[in-house]
C-alpha cells in the first residue's frame, strides 16, 4: 500500500503513519537516487543501502527527523560502502542536521573533509559505522571520522575509525553522550570529547593513535565548560603513531605515545582502564596552554580523578625535552600519570591509592615548560569518591534493540 | 494570482525586441505552486517568467541586485522577488526585508555573454505558511525549461576567468545548508543594508516596499572597489555576504566560533588571533584565522585561496578561486595592525 492510501486508512484511527523502507542499490545513478531518498524520506522511514560500493562525487545530507539510514554491514564482502575517493565538493561525506536519526551498518571511505558530521542533531545514534582513510595516517586525510557536534543525546557504538588527521571519534559542544565499544586506530586522536558535558567513554579500544583518549575544553567557542566525563573500562594501548595532524590544530601538539590526555575541564573520572605501551604517558592532565582572552573560560583541569586502572609498560620513550635525564631520574620509565601541577585551588588532580605519577610542578596556565621542576607526584590518595552517572539517554540504547 | 491576459499583453508592448518571440498569452503566476505543500516539477509551473530563456519577468516579479553579491564561480545572477497581489515587503532596519507568506525569491545562474549566454540553474525560495522552502531547478540544453533537481547535479563549464570547472548545482538540503539559521530556512540576500537606495525608492514608489529603512544601502557597491580607496568596508562586506550565512551564531558553521557578520565588532569573533577548532588540514599549517599584517599566515585567506575539497571555503557553491575577493581580503589583512 502506498503512503497516501495508507494515510487515508489510518486517518480514521488517528494512528501514526507506518514507516516505509526505501531501498537504494549501488550502481548507475546511485548518488542521485540515494540523495533523493534522503530528501524525500518521511519521519520514521528507513533508507536502506544495498551491499556494494556507492561511488560519490558530492557530500550527502540528511535533514529529516527520525530517519534510519541502514546498510548491509560495515565490513566484509557484503558491506555497504560510501566511497568518497573522488569527492569534489562539500566539507564532509554525510551531513546530518535533523533529530532522532539512526545511522548503522555501513562504511565511509576517503572523504575529503570529515567523515560523518551531525550538527544540532539531537538523539543521534552511530552504530556499526566504519570510517576509513585507506591510505593510512596522512596529514592530507580529513579531520574527523565520526563528528557529532552541538547535540544533546549522542550514542556512538560498535564503530571503527582509522586515519583521521584529527580525531577518529570527536564529540564537540554536546551533552549526554555515550561512546562505547568502538575501535579507533591510526588516528591522531582516537576519541576526543571537547567542550562537552556528561560523557561516558567506555569499552573502547584505542590503539596505534598518537593519543588514545582526549578530553579537552577550549576557549572562544559557543559552548564551553566541558566536564562530567567518565573514561571507564577502555583498552588504551600502543598509541605510538607519530603525530600527523596538520600544524595549527590543537591536536598537533599531542605527544606521540599519550594514552589519555585531559586538558582543562571540570570533572573527569578515569577508572578501570587497561593501559599498555603508551611511550610518553599513560595519563596526562594539564591546564590549557595557550593565551586566551575569553572571560567565560576556565583553563584549569579541575576535579580530575585517576581511580584504579591497570598500568602496564609505558613512559619509556617519552616525546619530551630532557627525555634522557627524565628516564634516568625515574629509573628507566616515567610513572603512569603526568600532571603539570597547575591548580586553580584545592580542586586539582585527585588519585586513588597506589596510583603513581610525576609532576612538572608548574604554577600557572601557559607557563613555559622550561620552568618545569619535575618531581614525583605528591598527592594524598582519596579514600573514596563520588561522581555523577553520565551518558546518553536510555531511549537511545533502546532504539538499537 | 489571476491577472487578465489583456493587461499583460499591454505590458509586453513595452518590451520591444523581446516581443517578437514572446508568447501571445503570458503565463499566470501560480500562487498554489508557491504556497502548496508539494515540490513543483518544472520552473514554468510557477509562471514567474514571460519568456524564460530571456528571463523576462512576469507582472508582480521584480528584478533586484545586491551592492555586494555572493560570488559563485563568476556566474551571472539574475535575481527576482515575487509578491502576491496586495502584499508588500516590510522594511526592518538594515536587516532582511520581511516577506509575506506567498512571496518567492528567484535566482537564476548563467554563464556566457550575449548570444552565448546559457542559463544553468534557477533556485527558488518559497515562503509557505510553515516557513521557507528552497528548491533548485536545472535548465535544459534548449533553454526552454528548468526541471526540479532535488538531488542537485554537476556539469562541466568554463568560468568567465577561463577555467574549466565541474559546476555543482546544490541539492535541496545543501540549499538549506547556507539558508539555515537555527534550523529554519531563511533568505540571505535581500537585506536593506545590501540593497541600493535607488532600487528601494523604486519599490517604494510602486508600493512594493512599505518604507525606506534607515541603515539601508550601507554596504559598499563591490564593483566600485579601487586599490587606492578604503579596503575594510569591502572586505567586511565580502566576508558577510560570502561567509556569514554559515559563520554566525545559529548558522551552519556556528561551532567554529567564527562570526563574520558585517555587524560583528569583536576582533576575536571575526578571526583575528583566533585559533582553529575543527579546521583539520584546512588550517594549512597556520595558527590563526587572521594574523594581522600576515595574509599568508592567515587560515581565512588560505581557505579562500583554495579550490580543493576539504580545504576550500566556502564548502559549497565554489569550484574555483575568486581572485578579486582574495585580493581584497589579502589587502585588508596586510594593512591590519
Amino acid at each position: 500500500m502506498n503512503r497516501l492510501a495508507l494515510a487515508a486508512v489510518l486517518l480514521a484511527t488517528a494512528a501514526p503513519l507506518a514507516a516505509e523502507t526505501q531501498r537504494v542499490e549501488p550502481g548507475d545513478g546511485a548518488a542521485q537516487r540515494l540523495q533523493e531518498a534522503l530528501i524525500l524520506a518521511a519521519p520514521g522511514d528507513v533508507v536502506e543501502l544495498g551491499a556494494g560500493r556507492f561511488v560519490l562525487t558530492d557530500g550527502l545530507s540528511l535533514d529529516v527527523d527520525g530517519v534510519t539510514l541502514r546498510g548491509a554491514g560495515m565490513d566484509g564482502e557484503n558491506a555497504s560502502v560510501l566511497d568518497f575517493t573522488g569527492q569534489q565538493g562539500a566539507g564532509e561525506g554525510l551531513l546530518v542536521t535533523s533529530d532522532n536519526v539512526t545511522l548503522r551498518d555501513f562504511a565511509v571511505e576517503n572523504p575529503k573533509g570529515d567523515g560523518i558530521k551531525s550538527k544540532g542533531a539531537d538523539n543521534i545514534i552511530y552504530s556499526g559505522i566504519r570510517v576509513t582513510w585507506t591510505g593510512g595516517p596522512k596529514a592530507t586525510n580529513g579531520a574527523y571520522g565520526i563528528y557529532p557536534v552541538e547535540s544533546t543525546g549522542v550514542l556512538v557504538t560498535n564503530s571503527k575509525v582509522s586515519g583521521a588527521s584529527d580525531a577518529g571519534i570527536y564529540v564537540g559542544q554536546s551533552r549526554d553522550i555515550t561512546v562505547r565499544g568502538n575501535l579507533v586506530e591510526y588516528n591522531v586522536a582516537g576519541i576526543e570529547i571537547e567542550n562537552s558535558r556528561n560523557a561516558l567513554v567506555t569499552e573502547n579500544i584505542a590503539t596505534r593513535n598518537t593519543g588514545g583518549l582526549l578530553v579537552f575544553d577550549l576557549p572562544g567557542l559557543p559552548v564551553m565548560n566541558g566536564g562530567n566525563v567518565i573514561l571507564r573500562q577502555n583498552v588504551v594501548a600502543d598509541n605510538d603513531t607519530p603525530n600527523f595532524a596538520p600544524p595549527g590544530n590543537i591536536v598537533a601538539s599531542v605527544r606521540r605515545g599519550t594514552g589519555v590526555l585531559v586538558m582543562a575541564n571540570d570533572g573527569v573520572l578515569i577508572e578501570e582502564n587497561a593501559f599498555e605501551n603508551n611511550p610518553t604517558a599513560h595519563i596526562m592532565v594539564v591546564a590549557y596552554t595557550q593565551p586566551f582572552t575569553d572571560e567565560r573560560y576556565n583553563p584549569y583541569a579541575r576535579n580530575v580523578i585517576v581511580g584504579f586502572n591497570a598500568f602496564g609498560r609505558g613512559g619509556d620513550d617519552p616525546q619530551l625535552d630532557g627525555k634522557e635525564q627524565l628516564l634516568a631520574a625515574f629509573g628507566g620509565a616515567l610513572p603512569p600519570v603526568l600532571w603539570d601541577g597547575i591548580v586553580e585551588k584545592d580542586n586539582g588532580l585527585k588519585i586513588a591509592k597506589g596510583v603513581t605519577g610525576w609532576s612538572l610542578n608548574l604554577s600557572k596556565p601557559g607557563q613555559s615548560l622550561a620552568e618545569a621542576q619535575p618531581g614525583p607526584l605528591m598527592l594524598t590518595p582519596l579514600e573514596s569518591w563520588e561522581f555523577p552517572e553520565v551518558g546518553a539517554p536510555a531511549a537511545l540504547e533502546a532504539r538499537l534493540k | 494570482m489571476k491577472r487578465p491576459a489583456a493587461v499583460l499583453a499591454l505590458s509586453l508592448v513595452t518590451l520591444g525586441g523581446v516581443m517578437a518571440n514572446a508568447r501571445l498569452v503570458a503565463p499566470t503566476i501560480s500562487d498554489a505552486a508557491i504556497t502548496g505543500s508539494g515540490f513543483p516539477a518544472k520552473l514554468s509551473d510557477y509562471g514567474f517568467f514571460i519568456q524564460p530563456d530571456a528571463q523576462v519577468p512576469n507582472l508582480g516579479v521584480h528584478p533586484y541586485a545586491l551592492n555586494t553579491p555572493l560570488w559563485s564561480d563568476g556566474a551571472e545572477k539574475l535575481r527576482f522577488i515575487y509578491l502576491p497581489e496586495g502584499t508588500q515587503l516590510v522594511a526592518d532596519g538594515e536587516g532582511l526585508l520581511k516577506f509575506p507568506v506567498g512571496a518567492a525569491i528567484i535566482k537564476t545562474f548563467a554563464f556566457g555573454e550575449g548570444e552565448a549566454r546559457r542559463l544553468i540553474e534557477t533556485r527558488v525560495l518559497l515562503h509557505r505558511a510553515d516557513g521557507w522552502v528552497a528548491l533548485p531547478y536545472r535548465w535544459n540544453a534548449e533553454q526552454t525549461e528548468a526541471t526540479l533537481a532535488l538531488a542537485g547535479g554537476r556539469l562541466d563549464l568554463v568560468t568567465p576567468a577561463g577555467e574549466t570547472i565541474s559546476y555543482a548545482i546544490p541539492n535541496k538540503n545543501q540549499c538549506k545548508g547556507c539558508h539555515a539559521k537555527d534550523g529554519q530556512v531563511i533568505p540571505i540576500g535581500p537585506k536593506a543594508r545590501n540593497l541600493s537606495v535607488k532600487w528601494m525608492a523604486q519599490m517604494l514608489d510602486s508600493r512594493v516596499l512599505d518604507r525606506l529603512p534607515p541603515g539601508g544601502a550601507t554596504m559598499p557597491v563591490w564593483a566600485g572597489y579601487s586599490d587606492k580607496g578604503p579596503v575594510e568596508p569591502f572586505a567586511r562586506a565580502y566576508l558577510d555576504v560570502n561567509c556569514a550565512h554559515c559563520h554566525q551564531p545559529g548558522g551552519g558553521a556556528s561551532n567554529s566560533g567564527l562570526d563574520l557578520r558585517w555587524e560583528q565588532a569583536d576582533p576575536h569573533a571575526i578571526g583575528i588571533l583566533k585559533r582553529p577548532v575543527a579546521a583539520g588540514r584546512g588550517a594549512g599549517g597556520h595558527d590563526f584565522s587572521v594574523l594581522p599584517g600576515q595574509p599568508d599566515k592567515s587560515i581565512l585567506l588560505f581557505r579562500m585561496d583554495s579550490a580543493e575539497p576539504g580545504i576550500a571555503m566556502p564548502e559549497l557553491g565554489k569550484a574555483s578561486v575568486d581572485k578579486q575577493g582574495v585580493a581584497v581580503v589579502r589587502r585588508w589583512i596586510a594593512e591590519m595592525e
